[in-house]
């Protein structure tokens, strides 16, 4: 009689456990779309690529265009931007990681690992600072905030929001910014004409 | 076994809260002890399915905001880039559009059930008449959503339901043109029935508040119509009706799912997958299935202030139900001949509803006018009269004494 | 109370039935196709074979506005590379370009198909003074045939719709020569009364299928019928599976429920 029992109250407890589990997992399967549909949908996804012609773009030039929502500044660099930045050692950078979609993952942040070979005088990198993702001035003749060497007046970046300066390889140098400025991915259709993303 | 039992809080930080906010405690009274007649049928489960269904058409309408643009030029196109790009966009789209269909199925059912079983007489008016106002206002709601695909059903929808307003004498044009913010519907329109679609629900779930509020002080009236006595007649809401709930939802679900799935068209209508265009109206302009009675009782009175006034009518008329209804019987189960009036009455809302569905000329317009006037002629005739002539049928003692005659009525064949 | 339930439901279905056909529309011709009913999907050669008489023929006039190249690939219908190919072969209108004008570009597979007339007015006075419907939904938007009980069973019939008017071209009734509109068509199957300002746009043999299917009239029409069914809903197929999934799921939620329902209410006298 007691054994009876004691089956008869763990067959019901495995009832019910069985169906809250049952519906928990229900619950959870059913939230997922309405997660899911705040994800970049199939459109946004489709628009991940856009072409640039870098003929027009003149030695010391600067382009910001847009990619993705965020603005790609695109730099024409001189001879002495390209020096000043291979001169610094990757050991004196706050970051020494390249960010650079398009080399490997913690490869170090040289000036060659910013760009791709034989296109050096192109700096493409993201407008979005990696502090707190305010678009980061460039060469602004007007103003010198050159604390930094290579920063601004010679062709670095400087962030109005927190005062973070970017170097002329776009490496964060001073300020709260942790990480460079994140290379996108991108490729070279032709000498003067670029795939982003 | 039932009753209220009073909430003690066990452990520390319960006696804590207790003293500050007793919200475990009214959860426990209100909620899961609340005692409920021990013999409700399934009838009394689309309380619960209603609720669900306002819960699911208010997620999934926020999530449709998120992806829907309500401008002339853009919104036809935001439903279709919701429906082909959005990561599950046309599941949450029909889930909204079929939603409401279900939302209007449960709510027909509730409201005859209450009708049936004379849920509305005292002590419960009060807690009829907020249902009526809840009606009142999923009809608005559902209307102004219908409007925002932007197709052509919605706008000549719009317009012809707008245009009621002008009926009103002195002030009709006025009042269309406020409405409008315009001279025709537009884009102003478009925006302040969003707006107002978007607050609509979060009003309604307020009343559904006062609703539950009013239904919490008498309490659940039952099949017998015979009031809880004694703790015998009564159970405590959880788990009983929570799980009875429970299994009536997912039941109702798999309807739900069945639409949704595998028909999420039907329901709606073809020519909403066209662009509204104001210079062409299409052949024939009929509103959702929900409404269809109504507009059968619009277009049956010949007058223009006519077909309006009986229309809006046919619905207030419902804030008078507990008056109108004289007998002092509540369940039609022991009504002999307010049960076949109650069915005849049904009956005539679903002819209804089919001559809305149908043009309005010939034989048609007859019989809408026929049904219109027994319609009316139901509350206003019928159902005074019957509670001073009907001779009902002799009431349990109890709720108890009832479910046990039956239990044993129905044990008696075997033996 | 039983009986409440199942008119409740069938006033539902009566109701809904709600549009009517145009006077003197015939019903269309019940094809079949290989998407109807719980479990079709679509047959992805007939697809490919529909894209190509809807580009030969169909996009000449009509537009599809809401359909974007990448559909093609994401319903199946071709691979990646060959939509990149085919997108390229349309020209889209872009900019403005740094000077401020509007350039020509190859079509990128996130574009929509390109319309064949600027505007409205421009397709008006190009066709008539008709504008050519846009085809992205129009087998949702026109239904074949009408009836409450009918649209439950056999859908709308939009894909026989299609393929009725396509293959439903007659020559006119001598009764009805008299009234016939200047520039109209006989097409007793047309939607909008039996003048379609459309003239019969296939003839045999027009189209030549890279499969060597069949290109008679009736074989395009049945074929691009089917593809604008995949553009009107490019999400059927998931849906259905989604559907059932859902169904087998709350069976077994329901069963349970049942039995916790029971057995809870097994002592209550």
């Amino acid at each position: 009689m007691a054994t009876a029992s004691h089956a008869d109250v763990t067959r019901r407890d495995f009832l019910y456990i069985a169906t809250g589990a049952v519906g928990a997992v229900g619950a959870a399967l059913t939230a997922w779309p309405f997660i899911s549909q705040m994800n970049p949908d199939a459109s946004v996804k489709a628009l991940a690529s856009i072409e640039f012609d870098l003929a027009p773009l003149a030695e010391g030039q600067e382009v910001t265009i847009k990619w993705r929502g965020n603005p790609v500044i695109i730099r024409h660099r001189g001879a002495k931007e390209i020096e000043l930045a291979k001169s610094v050692a990757v050991s004196d950078l706050k970051d020494p990681v390249a960010r650079n979609a398009n080399v490997k993952d913690g490869d170090p942040a040289t000036d060659e690992n910013r760009v791709i070979k034989g296109h050096e005088q192109f700096l493409i990198m993201m407008g979005v600072c990696t502090h707190l993702g305010c678009v980061p001035q460039g060469d602004n003749p007007a103003k010198e905030y050159a604390v930094v060497e290579g920063s601004l007046k010679v062709g670095g970046w400087f962030c109005p929001c927190h005062g973070s300066h970017y170097d002329t390889a776009g490496r964060i140098r001073k300020g709260p910014a942790p990480e460079n400025l994140h290379v996108p991915e991108y490729s070279y259709l032709s000498d003067t004409k670029v795939k982003i993303g | 076994m039932a009753g209220h039992t009073k909430y003690t809080p066990t452990t520390a930080f319960g006696k804590w809260m207790h003293e500050r906010l007793p919200i475990y405690a009214m959860v426990q009274e209100a909620a899961l002890d609340f005692p409920a007649p021990k013999n409700l049928n399934y009838w009394w489960t689309f309380g619960g399915i209603l609720s669900m269904m306002l819960v699911i058409q208010i997620i999934t309408g926020i999530v449709l905001v998120m992806h829907y643009t309500p401008h002339t030029s853009m919104a036809f196109d935001s439903v279709e880039h919701i429906m082909r790009d959005v990561n599950y966009g046309w599941l949450l789209r029909y889930m909204h559009a079929n939603g409401a269909s279900m939302f209007f199925i449960a709510v027909y059912i509730h409201m005859f059930r209450g009708m049936y079983y004379g849920s509305y007489k005292a002590p419960r008016e009060v807690l009829w008449m907020i249902g009526v106002v809840i009606y009142l206002i999923m009809m608005a709601t559902a209307f102004m959503g219908y409007v925002l695909p932007w197709g052509q059903m919605s706008f000549w929808g719009a317009k012809v339901i707008t245009n009621l307003f002008s009926a009103i004498p002195l002030f009709g044009d006025a009042i269309t043109t406020w409405l409008w913010g315009g001279y025709s519907v537009d884009n102003p329109t478009l925006n302040r029935f969003f707006s107002l679609h978007y607050l609509l629900p979060f009003v309604l779930a307020a009343v559904v508040g006062l609703h539950v509020w009013a239904l919490h002080v008498p309490g659940n009236n039952n099949p017998t119509g015979v009031e809880i006595k004694s703790g015998q007649d009564s159970i405590p809401f959880h788990p009983y009706y929570s799980m009875k709930d429970l299994f009536a939802i997912a039941v109702f679900l798999m309807f739900f799912a069945a639409w949704l799935f595998f028909g999420p068209n039907y329901l709606g209508h073809a020519i909403n997958y066209e662009p509204a265009n104001p210079l062409v109206t299409p052949a024939h302009i009929v509103p959702e299935w929900y409404y269809l009675p109504f507009y059968a009782i619009l277009r049956a009175i010949p007058s223009k202030l006519g077909g309006v006034i009986a229309m809006f009518g046919s619905i207030l008329i419902l804030f008078a139900l507990p008056w109108l209804d004289t007998s002092k019987v509540r369940s039609g189960n022991y009504r002999p001949i307010f049960k076949g009036f109650f069915w005849i009455f049904a009956i005539v809302c679903v002819a209804l509803g089919y001559l809305g569905s149908k043009p309005a000329d010939g034989i048609y317009v007859l019989w809408a006018r026929i049904l219109t006037a027994y319609y009316f002629a139901h509350f206003i005739i019928i159902l005074p009269l019957l509670g001073l002539i009907e001779t009902p049928k002799p009431l349990p003692a109890s709720i108890s004494d009832d479910v046990l005659a039956k239990s044993k009525a129905k044990l008696a064949p075997a033996e | 109370m039983k009986k409440l339930a199942s008119l409740a439901l069938a006033g539902l279905l009566i109701a809904s039935g709600a549009a009517m056909a145009a006077e003197g529309q015939k019903t269309a011709k019940d094809v079949s196709f290989s998407f109807e009913g719980p479990f079709g999907t679509f047959d992805r050669q007939q697809l490919q074979r529909g894209y190509k008489v809807y580009k030969e023929v169909c996009a000449n006039c009509h537009s599809m506005r809401l359909v974007k190249f990448r559909n093609l690939a994401e319903g199946g219908i071709f691979n990646e590379e060959q939509v990149k190919a085919l997108a390229a072969t349309y020209t889209v209108k872009d900019g403005p370009d740094a000077s401020g004008e509007m350039f020509d570009r190859p079509g990128l597979p996130s574009d929509a198909f390109p319309s064949p007339f600027a505007n409205d007015e421009a397709a008006k006075a190009a066709n008539g003074g008709a504008v050519p419907p846009d085809l992205s939904l129009l087998t949702k938007s026109r239904p074949g045939w009408y009836g409450t009980f009918n649209q439950l069973w056999n859908g709308i019939g939009g894909p026989q719709y299609i393929y009725s008017v396509l293959t439903g071209y007659e020559e006119t009734p001598a009764e009805l020569a008299a009234e016939q509109p200047e520039g109209k068509y006989y097409n007793p199957y047309f939607g909008a009364g039996h003048w379609i300002g459309m003239p019969p746009p296939l003839s045999e043999g027009q189209v030549t299928f890279d499969d060597g299917a069949p290109n008679t009239v009736d074989a395009m029409s049945h074929d691009v019928a089917a593809f604008l069914a995949f553009t009107a809903e490019p999400k059927m197929e998931e849906r259905k599976e989604l559907g059932f999934m859902v169904l087998i799921y709350l069976a077994v939620f329901t069963a349970l429920l049942y039995l916790v329902k029971k057995k809870l209410w097994a002592d209550v006298h």
